[in-house]
């Protein structure tokens, strides 16, 4: 099957879908790759690398969207480009099927196939093809370069003989992939990093990257389905909003990188706030292509508003357009691996599998978005880890759930046996040893459940405990302690001396061992 | 104190097990639980103490106090490693006090029970004897094994199934005549004899079973113990001892399954002993797929190298480290690579160790988190994405034959998928195979390092090697 990489279109753009590089992976999987004249010459990739890596170059966009069964690209086609779809094309870019409504019922009245690569699941199977961390790791880092470059000083504290430089301080909204890259490079300058996110448990991964985690003191839940955030309630929108007002104040330098999947950007930074920081502030709005985050961001532009600098450029990846295309073609090969798993030259829309069919939004000219909802989570590891005992509780041990139902057959005979044999006990036993019998059984029931609810770690405690329990026999010697038979009574007493010995040996053992499981 | 009084206490004591077992789902509540355990044991005692047939406190107290000092010192000496030893000591210990208490009771019969009630009476006794003996002689066994001081080689005798069955019906032929008796002297004789041929069966079944299933023993031999004490109660007529043998008994047979599940093995086949030397069939299916390849060694500075430059690592504990007293250095190693921002954690198999847990309760002693310890499932799939796996004397558990050679005696044990992690690195003192006697693969994979010596001395290298990186 052919690959065809059209030039992109939209203006501004400098990335390309594939390198040479990838071109050279791609022909390895048995396919053949055309590229459009000049398509790498902004990512300075040159026609001629192409070529060495054995595309074919094609002059004529017409002809390379015709003769194209797969087609890859980095922005959405624009409406004209739609046109030029063949039947049966896999196109693969970014869609973002939620806000191109328009673009999607075109897209499906030609009949094609598109796989959009914002839409990947996310698991951790599919993280290798994940364009959007891909994407949102550059942004971060370059959000962090471009506000570099409008600050008026340096990131890093310095005591020279001109005098000490104190040094920034960067407050980055969001610790999502870009927000984290952002801290990440933010303290790599040296610059004092701060950040806040309503998931509160990437605090860790925001002090992993050198930043210091911000709370907001209400609880609420914040992460919503596939580890994306969610939109919060008013009452954590205003102790937030206390939050950023009060960091506003403080810093030199705001990254915003809040977005909700298919809502407008949520409005943090309010004119006052804008108003309330240091004239030379530098305020890099990731979110602006949604709405931007600051409420004074023009999008694709930079402003100066009340002496701070708000950048609000959409294209940050594509300004750094080597590294974006590197990565991103390298997704594309990932997610080419994924439709081809036999390496033959043919691909395979699997709707089967998970990955494959979340990224499908339009499947030979018929909308398969949105996917159904994912099965697992890939953000929250904390309180994932804290659920964990629920479905144990309900569901049983792990180890139980190999046992098969017995046959209908199997079942009938085994009643049976049991009726038979609780008629023999009831023809012949006298009442006392039925009562007893009765709270055997159910002693039974009882213990089997109890026992399956413990956790794996605490076996050993269990045993101990329950031999430390089991001493329980002493009894049994107590009441014959006081016969008059002395053979008796010395037996009874050896009985409570061994039985002794395991009932305060098992406790204390016990809770020598409990005393050492800590959190 | 009224026998109704009594019997309310008993019900209190009873919930007050229950809660104690409950409490045990979650190491928050595990302390509270135990608490619950020693309460309700105070009360059983004491509500049995007033008891009109109580008299005579004296002997009680000598025995009690003897009996508490030896338990405390002993519960106090005891290092973490050698609490299979332990446990399997107290189970012989109720073991001996079912038997004691049997027979006691027997020679004690005051109450004049006749017909059927006395029949089966006597069968109470006669069966409480039996499991007794046998949970005393077969713990005692056990001991000596995770001792070392018994081999832990299976030793099978010939035709050992048939001198099973001959102890069987040797004893149902005495429990014939114990129960046709009206002599109590006869009686006491026949009982007598079939405990001595209980405690050779005890000594006979855990003789034939390896040191690898040593975990289902000392849990099965748990459960025994709770059954003895549940025929005590019968025998007694006593429900609260009915009751909590029955827990004890079901929580014993639990960990039984789940230890024979985390093998592949059935039951049956643990109890009738030998590992891959049932029927006579010797583990020749295992030579004819000997792993090719060379092993590679790894020292100890190259070792600490590879860790220092490792994000994701995992630990594999096994028994290697309890025996080499290793869990402290363990963690230190751990948190030092945690302090540089490595992620390491730990994977424990249900079967590693001599007993259910064991390595939890050697890594809980050391001081590790118990949120880095995770179980078999939870953390095999992480493998792919690893660094580092080091497997500190565990070998079956790791052992890839089980998934990838159906020919193998462990085929379809589930194993912690080693192999998978972009590096592996074995501490073992020799090649010598594991107590499943199945040479292990992952020892010839290409991504696998061979770190040969004592682990404790080892992981101290490693350690001191970390630390010099600084």
């Amino acid at each position: 099957m052919k690959i065809c990489i059209p030039k992109e279109t939209f203006a501004g753009e400098k990335r390309v879908a594939t390198t040479p590089e990838t071109v050279e992976k791609f022909i390895k999987m048995g396919f053949s790759v055309a590229i459009e004249v000049g398509a790498g010459q902004f990512a300075n990739f040159s026609d001629e690398d192409y070529a060495k890596s054995g595309a074919e170059i094609i002059n004529d966009t017409k002809l390379l969207w015709s003769s194209a069964d797969l087609l890859f690209k980095v922005r959405a086609p624009s409406l004209s480009e739609v046109n030029l779809l063949r039947e049966g094309t896999i196109l693969v870019s970014f869609i973002w099927p939620a806000q191109n409504k328009e673009l999607m019922d075109k897209m499906a009245a030609q009949k094609v196939t598109v796989i959009a690569v914002d839409s990947v699941p996310r698991i951790s199977r599919a993280q290798k093809l994940d364009a959007l961390s891909s994407m949102a790791n550059i942004a971060g880092y370059r959000a962090v370069i471009e506000a570099a470059h409008h600050f008026g000083r340096f990131f890093t504290g310095q005591i020279t003989a001109a005098g000490k430089v104190p040094p920034a301080k960067v407050f980055v909204i969001g610790a999502g992939v870009a927000g984290l890259s952002a801290i990440g490079t933010a303290s790599g300058l040296g610059a004092i990093v701060r950040a806040n996110d309503t998931r509160p448990e990437v605090g860790d991964q925001v002090k992993s990257m050198g930043g210091e985690f911000v709370p907001v003191n209400f609880q609420e839940e914040g992460a919503g389905v596939g580890g994306y955030a969610k939109v919060m309630s008013e009452g954590f929108l205003k102790a937030q909003k206390e939050v950023f007002a009060k960091q506003a104040k403080e810093v030199d330098i705001i990254i915003t990188t809040a977005l909700i999947p298919g809502k407008p950007a949520p409005k943090l930074i309010s004119e006052e706030m804008v108003k309330s920081m240091k004239a030379g502030s530098v305020i890099v709005d990731l979110a602006s292509e949604q709405g931007g985050n600051c409420a004074l961001t023009s999008p694709g532009e930079v402003v100066v508003r009340y002496g701070v600098t708000i950048i609000g450029y959409a294209d940050l990846p594509s300004r750094l357009a080597k590294q974006s295309s590197t990565l991103y073609g390298t997704n594309l090969f990932r997610l080419l691996e994924e439709l081809s798993p036999k390496k033959d030259g043919t691909v395979n829309v699997n709707m089967d599998d998970e990955v494959i069919r979340g990224a499908t939004v339009i499947k030979e000219g018929a909308i398969t978005w949105p996917p159904p909802a994912p099965k697992l989570s890939a953000a929250p590891a904390g309180p994932a880890t804290e659920k964990k005992p629920v479905p144990k509780a309900t569901g049983g041990h792990g180890h139980g759930k190999s046992k098969q139902a017995a046959s209908p057959a199997k079942t009938a005979v085994t009643l049976l046996a049991t009726a038979v044999l609780f008629y023999l006990i009831g023809l012949g036993a006298p009442a006392m040893f039925l009562s007893h019998l009765t709270v055997f059984v159910l002693a039974c029931f009882v213990g089997y459940m109890v026992v399956w609810n413990v956790t794996a770690a605490l076996h050993t405690p269990l045993m101990s405990v329950t031999n430390a329990i089991s001493s329980i026999i002493v009894i049994g010697a107590l009441v014959q302690i006081s016969s008059n038979d002395p053979l008796v009574m010395s037996l009874s007493a050896l009985a409570v001396v061994f039985t002794s010995i395991n009932m305060f040996g098992g406790f204390a053992v016990t809770q020598r061992m409990l005393a050492m499981f800590r959190k | 104190m009224s026998q109704e009084l009594i019997t309310v206490a008993y019900l209190g004591a009873t919930i007050l097990f229950i809660l104690s077992l409950g409490g045990l789902s979650n190491p928050e509540t595990a302390r509270r639980g135990n608490f619950y355990g020693m309460l309700g044991m105070t009360i059983a005692v004491f509500a049995t103490l007033m008891a009109p047939r109580v008299t005579n406190y004296l002997p009680v107290v000598i025995a009690v106090a003897i009996g508490a000092v030896i338990g405390l010192i002993a519960a106090k000496k005891v290092k973490t490693t050698q609490m299979p030893e332990l446990v399997a000591l107290m189970h012989s210990l109720v073991g001996l006090a079912a038997v004691i208490v049997g027979v006691a009771n027997y020679l004690d019969n005051h109450e004049t029970v006749i017909g059927t009630e006395k029949f089966i009476h006597e069968i109470e006794i006669y069966v409480g004897v039996f499991i007794g003996a046998v949970t005393f002689s077969g713990s005692l066994i056990a001991f000596g094994k995770l001792l070392g001081k018994i081999s832990g080689k299976p030793v099978l005798l010939p035709a050992r199934h048939w001198l099973n069955l001959i102890g069987i019906i040797g004893i149902v032929v005495l429990g014939k005549m114990f129960l046709g008796t009206e002599n109590h002297a006869d009686g006491a004789v026949s009982l007598y004899i079939m405990m001595g041929v209980a405690f050779l069966l005890g000594i006979h079944m855990v003789m034939a079973i390896g040191g690898a299933d040593m975990p289902v023993v000392v849990s099965m031999l748990n459960s025994y113990s709770g059954w003895a004490a549940s025929a005590t109660g019968f025998m007694l007529n006593n429900d609260l001892l009915i009751v909590i043998g029955a827990l004890v008994g079901s929580s014993g047979a639990i960990l039984s399954y789940i230890m024979c599940s985390a093998m592949n093995r059935h039951f049956l086949s643990v109890i009738a002993g030998g590992f891959g030397s049932d029927g006579g069939k010797p583990v020749a299916s295992g030579s004819s797929a000997q792993p090719a390849g060379e092993v590679t060694p790894i020292s100890a500075s190259e070792t600490a190298e590879l860790l220092s430059e490792s994000k994701n690592i995992i630990i594999i504990p096994g028994y290697g480290m309890a025996v080499a007293q290793a869990q402290h250095t363990v963690f230190e190693i751990t948190k030092l690579l945690r302090e540089r921002g490595s992620n390491v954690r730990f994977a424990i198999h249900p079967v590693a160790g001599r007993m259910p847990g064991h390595m939890n309760v050697l890594l809980a002693e050391a001081k590790v988190p118990y949120d880095i310890v995770l179980e078999m499932d939870e953390i095999n799939e992480d493998f792919p994405a690893t660094d580092v796996a080091i497997v500190i004397g565990a070998n079956d558990i790791v052992n890839p034959a089980a998934q990838e050679d159906p020919t193998s005696p462990i085929a379809g044990m589930p194993v912690l998928e080693v192999w998978k992690a972009k590096n592996s690195i074995v501490m073992k003192r020799s090649m010598a195979s594991g107590y499943a006697g199945v040479d292990n693969p992952l020892f010839y994979k290409e991504n696998n390092r061979m770190l040969f010596g004592d682990a404790k001395k080892m992981l101290d290298e490693v350690l001191s090697g970390l630390k010099a990186k600084n």
